[in-house]
């Protein structure tokens, strides 16, 4: 056991209980917290059905983004739809016998790559060159960008140029599986991704990548537009007409 | 006319270069102490301020989702940084629906998450000083809560949810606005804004029976709290008054009379506008919809209609349930509380309303949705109702009629630019500004197309529109009601006879 898949692992250790600590803590306090007036965004969906299928569209089409700028929105859903498909390609280190579908999109998962960091380079470009946006960005906004865009080229490297190890990677993660430390290559590469990585998971619940559990809790987004046929009375609102 | 500029208007709207801090000046009165009071204010600012805003801030994002998750939410993608009248008049950056809720946003961060403690540079987390409130006073009323830019966020982030906290905060630490608090303190005591008691309504309501006597030869009423009446009418005291607003009531007049229903206004609940959403207290909300309650109740009428009003046709149709419900003492078959338009639109629908559309000739007619009737609310029981019902009543009632262009109607609609507890004289550079994209729209058809006139359902519109037109050289008459429409082209069974001619007329 070297010193270096010891620290790694304590790292995805350490950065998986934040991420899961943080999100579990947000979601509940998202689900917590009454939405004591109906506010969807009108026209709404007048049924539940339809309120599914308006998030759904949202979630998976960036419908409203799609309606406010084509740029913005093709750089977002590239970006989005390519990570989508490297996580999922992903996958196969976490499982020692992978899934058929896990293994029929690993080429597009590869390429994949290409659309992420092209969609990321494209909102970064926006970020600098819009004066709106660049009044709107802060250092962070900059940096969330530069991280990914690091995570994506450095992953694309050992994917297209330098290969790791990836035997042993696969059984470096297989092993925090069953909570046993396993050897890692001590790749720069790797090691730079996996660090980001890392990084990445430990932000998320404290940063703007709140959005993606946000999204599903809009009240705007989310609500049915029934209020006449429905009362709806959040908990403090309803202790007032006592 | 006034130390502003108005805008130009231009053949094709582009969206404008940053201008940092011109409107930094815009503020409205500060409410004086009694106004503030009244409504269980603070009278002027207190001394531990920043500590009673961050308290209050902690008591609104434990009780409203939407803010908590907005404040969270926002990746900052810029998506909604072209979407706001006032930046797209203005040109102040601040006034950028993300800009705008940025205000709040970077204290939320440095007082209450990890990386703006710790790191606030790097995530724009700031103090909160005094020059951030008067950033908050400045711009947070700049903002008439029309929720354009939530049509256009991938995550809905509403900027009128933080407007509508922020002024909550700010009333909590005692800097309220004078316009909506006075105005509250007036509905909550008198029953409406203009603070006009029975008596002087009684006469009015009398003087309009009279007028419209005089110009159809029909006994049209008005009735004033009539017990038993099956409808109660509620309606903006604007109606009462203003033009063109007060065309509009006798159109309402005119549908109940032909439809044969009775009815009644309530002097106590004699205003549908609930100001107590401009400034996002539950509580006055909840005051002013009880009234509307009681008057039902004491009335015992078995349906609610409400007149022509944007955020009261919001609250009414969102809200009343939830704050003054359940009103199951009312008629079940029909929906409460219902508008106007869906009452005339149903008439329309079963044949019992005939028009003579020509009485409308003379104009060429286009339709300015309301942004708190286009985007917060409903008609009618299918989505998008709140479009084709007051365009149908349009084309029931007039021969000419065409709309703007797409992007500035339906759920992208502009707002008039004095919405949100903005319509008052202190902040007419504001409300100028405001209105330039809808005159660009507006002159679109004017030009194009001959459109003559602009009609609306929104008691704030008809008054914004009134005072906004001239500056940008069209007519103050250009703004009518939609049911002036109506009232012009109805043509009531019980008239006398002479008007048969004009009947065939229109048949033919
Ligand atoms: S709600 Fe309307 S006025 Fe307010 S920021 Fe959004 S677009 Fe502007
Ligand atoms: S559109 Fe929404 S997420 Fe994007 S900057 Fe505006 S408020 Fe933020």
């Amino acid at each position: 056991m070297s010193a270096l898949s010891v620290t790694y692992a304590i790292l995805f250790y350490a950065a998986t209980l934040l991420l899961v600590v943080g999100l579990v803590r947000k979601i509940a306090l998202y689900a917590r917290t009454p939405a004591p007036l109906k506010i969807p965004t009108t026209p709404a969906p007048v049924n539940r059905t339809g309120v599914v299928l308006r998030m759904v569209q949202e979630v998976v089409l960036f419908t409203s983004l799609f309606k406010a700028t084509k740029w913005t929105w093709l750089f977002g859903w590239l970006f989005h739809l390519g990570l989508l498909l490297v996580l999922l390609r992903h996958l196969r280190y976490f499982q020692a016998e992978t899934w058929f579908w896990v293994d029929l999109i690993q080429p597009f998962g590869k390429y994949a790559s290409y659309a992420m960091v092209v969609g990321l380079l494209g909102l970064f470009a926006r970020r600098i060159f819009v004066d709106r946006v660049r009044y709107i960005s802060a250092p962070s906004d900059y940096l969330m960008l530069l991280l990914l865009i690091v995570i994506g080229i450095s992953g694309m490297l050992m994917t297209f140029v330098t290969h790791t190890d990836i035997v042993m990677v696969k059984g470096f993660f297989l092993g925090l599986l069953r909570f046993s430390i396993e050897p890692l290559p001590s790749d720069l590469l790797l090691l730079t991704h996996l660090t980001l990585v890392a990084l990445l998971m430990i932000i998320f619940p404290i940063s703007k990548l709140l959005h993606a559990p946000g999204v599903f809790f809009s009240p705007s987004r989310n609500q049915v537009d029934n209020p006449r046929e429905k009362r709806h009375l959040a908990p403090w609102a309803a202790d007032l007409e006592k | 006319m006034a130390d502003f500029e108005t805008p130009e208007l231009r053949e094709y709207p582009i969206i404008p270069k940053l201008k940092e801090g011109v409107m930094e000046h815009s503020k409205p009165y500060v409410a004086k102490v009694q106004f503030q009071e009244a409504l269980g204010f603070p009278g002027e600012l207190v001394d531990n301020w920043e500590e009673k805003a961050l308290e209050k801030l902690d008591d609104l994002r434990g009780r409203y989702r939407s803010l908590q998750v907005y404040l969270d939410s926002c990746v900052k993608c810029g998506a909604c940084t072209d979407k706001c009248h006032y930046y797209l008049g203005t040109s102040d950056p601040k006034n950028m629906p993300v800009a705008r809720q940025d205000l709040l946003r970077q204290v939320y961060r440095r007082y209450r998450t990890f990386a703006g403690k710790y790191f606030p540079k790097l995530v724009g987390a700031k103090d909160l000083t005094k020059d951030v409130l008067d950033d908050w006073y400045s711009y947070f009323h700049q903002c008439s809560q029309c929720r354009r830019c939530s049509v256009y966020c991938p995550y809905g982030i509403d900027t009128a949810e933080i407007s509508m906290a922020a002024r909550e905060i700010m009333d909590t630490i005692g800097v309220g606005q004078k316009y909506c608090n006075e105005i509250i303190g007036k509905a909550a005591t008198v029953g409406n804004n203009l603070g006009l008691p029975e008596p002087a309504l009684a006469d009015t309501l009398e003087g309009l029976e009279e007028e419209v006597e005089e110009d159809t030869g029909v006994p049209v009423k008005f009735p004033l709290d009539q017990k038993g009446a099956e409808i109660l009418l509620v309606t903006p005291s604007a109606d009462f008054f203003a033009e063109p607003h007060v065309d509009g009531l006798i159109g309402y007049a005119k549908v109940f009379h032909e439809a044969g229903v009775s009815w009644t206004m309530s002097s106590y609940a004699s205003e549908a506008a609930n100001f107590g959403m401009f400034i996002g207290s539950y509580e006055n909300m909840r005051n002013l919809s009880l009234r509307i309650r009681k008057a039902a109740e004491d009335l015992g009428v078995k349906r609610i209609v409400f007149g022509e009003c944007g955020h009261a046709w919001r609250v009414a149709y969102s809200f009343l349930n939830t704050l003054a419900g359940p009103f199951d003492f009312l008629d079940p078959n029909y929906p409460v509380p219902q508008h106007i338009c869906e009452f005339t639109y149903d008439l329309i629908q079963k044949d019992k309303l005939k028009f003579d559309k020509s009485e409308n000739d003379h104009m060429t007619l286009t339709f300015h949705d309301s942004c708190n009737v286009a985007r917060a609310s409903r008609m009618g029981d299918k989505a998008g109702g709140q479009f084709d019902i007051p365009r149908a009543i349009i084309r029931a009632a007039c021969n000419n009629f065409v709309d703007m262009p797409a992007d500035a109607i339906g759920e992208a609609t502009f707002c008039c630019g004095g919405g949100g507890g903005l319509l008052t004289d202190d902040l007419m550079e504001l409300r100028v500004k405001g209105a330039q994209p809808r005159m660009e729209a507006y002159k679109r058809v004017v030009e194009d197309n001959g459109v003559t006139n602009v009609a609306a359902i929104c008691a704030i519109c008809k008054s914004q529109f009134t005072k906004v037109l001239p500056y940008y050289g069209f007519g103050m008459t250009d703004i009518v009601s939609v049911h002036q429409l109506v009232s012009e082209a109805l043509i009531l069974s019980d008239a006398p006879s002479d008007d048969t001619e004009s009947n065939a007329e229109a048949e033919a």
